[in-house]
């Protein structure tokens, strides 16, 4: 298509200019590091005076592994990519897909432990944006947003076949269960809070809880503590029923893929050219992915369907200020995630008992008192950080009103639609759908040169 | 060049627009964090300042055995007979001997140098991180042992699951370029010991 390569060739030189436009920026907003501080103990005793044949051994501090291998990672990524993106348009291959998925999972998911992924670099995409001593790694960097330019290209490839944690899921899918409709759509809303979670969490520097419960790095490991484990095997479990619950109902970094796979020039189609309306392929998807024709509603009155839409365009502002509400409400409840206010409530708590009672000190207490800092210093930093949290969780309760919101009216919006297509921004293009259509069975026998009729289809 | 094959309609122009946008937005994000990024990596470090000792370290890492290590600053070590991090409270006996000793794994070893005084040294394959040694040295001794991230061993994951678990909040990000926090000691106002212990 010459429309399709015009756009792609636009879409690049608009890329790049970003680029360009993001290091101005960034060069012009130098910014520094801040320093670390550590209360000295004594030295109790003197170092003696030791014979001189006496050869003090040396102690060994090993650097960090060097980032060769995170290079490697990053350019694993982009061939894999690159190559799901070709099974999935070109060649149209779930067997394909099917090697390559084994090969990520060997890969990114066991031999390099499953650090660092697309779906935990989001953190440190918003460590890198709010706090200014943090730098991020250019590879983590290329890590988040290679999958991403790629969705606005040609969809949900990294989720196809790239991603060990969906590859994972996908692989042990056995006995595929369909998820009613409204169950569906409910608990896909579940991904957008969990993204709103993490982003609060990183901003504020509560911590990583994407990588705190990443279900499966405790089982590419085969390490990690019981709860890890627990979690990995039960989704691993349902995720043998029901196709890949953590990439539909909770993935964060799958929120950012459905939202740019939306717009995205191309994605995986059912049928290699035309949809013949045969039906077959309506129950090929376990994740749910495939959309039926709209059935003729010519007769029916829209009135009523045009005032629930006004209705909900109307309820929007009221259902996010809700979510505002909601999430002030919840600031102090978010706010003991982070650890200095906990440390915080704990020497509140340490020298509330002081009085009371002689127990053993608290560790936060001792931690404190280690550090230098007096209670009041501490206080001060809570006071903030609470602060922070207030702003943080009232935005994320404006997000989640707003996912509500536009979901009620996207719910309410008829498109009309004539063949059986594949939801761009559901559809992780596993390519379980490929055999299902009659068209791609009669291009394959093209191919094969075995149609009557087909001149020479030898293109590999 | 659009209007060759098919006409684009509203809903088409769009989306291109969107996803034109999107594109945008994307590499005006790589563009301005890459820069800063471009410089150095972060891993994750003990703080001994901080490092309370809990044994965390052993039982949270993601390694078995833990990536943390006991590490002994030769420097700073006042070489001590008795040393309060190698003996357990009250030891019948002031000589090497599992009855004798702190560490659960025999990882410190105790060598003679001199009249009273003995170097030990932290076999790190031995180490669990259990951090009873540095604890000992920590609240009677020198501090010359403390726990540090052996970046040799450290998978450096985005988050740490000994961080999370650590009371005392010791474990920090630094820059790859100096991954190291050795503890800040005062020195000591007498002149170095010959005889008096």
């Amino acid at each position: 298509m010459k429309r399709k390569s015009f756009l792609s060739l636009l879409l690049i030189f608009i890329a790049l200019l970003g680029v360009a436009l993001g290091l101005g920026v960034s060069l012009h907003f130098q910014r520094t590091e801040t320093a670390r501080d550590a209360k000295a103990p004594p030295q109790r005793f003197p170092r003696p005076q030791l014979p001189r044949t006496y050869a003090e051994p040396v102690t060994a501090y090993p650097g960090p592994r060097g980032t060769t291998h995170e290079y490697i990672d990053t350019a694993v990524l982009l061939g894999a990519l690159a190559l799901a993106a070709y099974l999935v348009l070109k060649r149209r291959s779930r067997r394909g897909l099917f090697v390559l998925m084994l090969f990520t999972l060997a890969y990114f998911g066991f031999y390099r432990g499953g650090c660092v992924c697309p779906i935990g670099a989001i953190q440190h995409v918003v460590s890198a944006l709010f706090h200014a001593g943090y730098l991020i790694p250019v590879t983590v960097l290329l890590f988040f947003v290679l999958p991403l330019i790629f969705a606005l290209f040609v969809g949900r490839v990294f989720c196809s076949s790239v991603c060990p944690i969906g590859t994972a899921q996908d692989l042990v899918l056995i006995r595929p269960m369909q998820v009613p409709s409204w169950l569906e759509h409910g608990l896909g809303l579940f991904a957008y809070v969990y993204l709103g979670l993490a982003v609060l969490f990183a901003a504020t520097g509560a911590g990583y809880v994407i990588c705190m419960y990443d279900p499966f790095v405790a089982f590419f490991r085969l390490s990690g503590t019981m709860n890890m484990l627990v979690l990995g095997a039960s989704f691993l479990l349902i995720a043998m029923f029901i196709g890949r619950p953590y990439c539909r109902y909770l993935c964060p970094y799958g929120v950012l893929l459905r939202l740019l796979s939306k717009v995205s020039l191309s994605h995986a189609t059912i049928t290699p050219d035309e949809c013949v309306q045969c039906r077959l392929c309506e129950d090929a998807c376990p994740f749910g992915a495939i959309r039926k024709p709209t059935e003729d509603t010519g007769h029916v009155p829209r009135g009523a369907g045009k005032v629930r839409l006004g209705l909900l365009i109307l309820a929007l502002p009221v259902i996010i200020a809700l979510g505002v509400l909601l999430g002030h409400t919840s600031s102090r409840a978010l706010a003991g995630m982070h650890p200095t206010v906990r440390q915080a409530w704990a020497v509140r708590r340490d020298e509330a008992m002081k009085e009371t009672s002689d127990e053993e000190q608290d560790p936060s207490a001792l931690a404190l008192l280690r550090t230098g800092k007096t209670p009041e210093q501490l206080y001060a930093i809570e006071a903030s950080v609470l602060r922070q949290f207030e702003v943080g969780s009232s935005v994320l309760g404006a997000w989640v009103g707003l996912v509500i919101g536009v979901k009620l009216i996207a719910l309410s919006v008829r498109r009309k639609r004539t063949d059986h297509e594949a939801d761009p921004g559901q559809c992780v293009a596993c390519g379980r759908c490929f055999a299902y259509c009659p068209r791609e069975h009669l291009r394959l026998k093209e191919l094969r040169g075995e149609l009557p009729g087909a001149e020479g289809g030898q293109t590999t | 060049m659009a209007e060759e094959k098919d006409k684009m309609t509203r809903r088409d122009f769009i989306k291109a627009g969107a996803c034109g946008a999107a594109c945008f937005a994307l590499g005006a994000g790589l563009g301005s964090l890459g820069e800063r990024g471009a410089k150095q990596d972060m891993v994750w470090q003990i703080d001994p300042g901080k490092c309370i000792q809990c044994g965390n370290c052993e039982t949270h890492c993601v390694l078995k055995p833990s990536a943390v290590k006991c590490v002994h600053a030769f420097g700073v070590c006042g070489y001590c007979e008795r040393c309060f991090g190698f003996f357990a409270a009250k030891p019948a006996e002031y000589t090497s001997g599992a009855e004798n000793e702190l560490c659960p794994a025999a990882a410190l070893t105790r060598k003679h140098v001199k009249g009273q005084y003995h170097e030990y040294t932290v076999d790190e394959e031995k180490c669990i991180a259990c951090g009873r040694c540095v604890k000992g040295c920590r609240v009677q001794g020198n501090s010359s042992l403390f726990l540090q991230v052996r970046h040799d061993r450290c998978l450096n994951c985005s988050q740490c699951s000994i961080a999370e678990a650590c009371p005392s909040h010791a474990f920090v990000r630094v820059p790859a370029s100096t991954p190291y926090i050795r503890p800040k000691i005062k020195p000591s106002d007498a002149q170095p010991r010959d005889k008096a212990s």
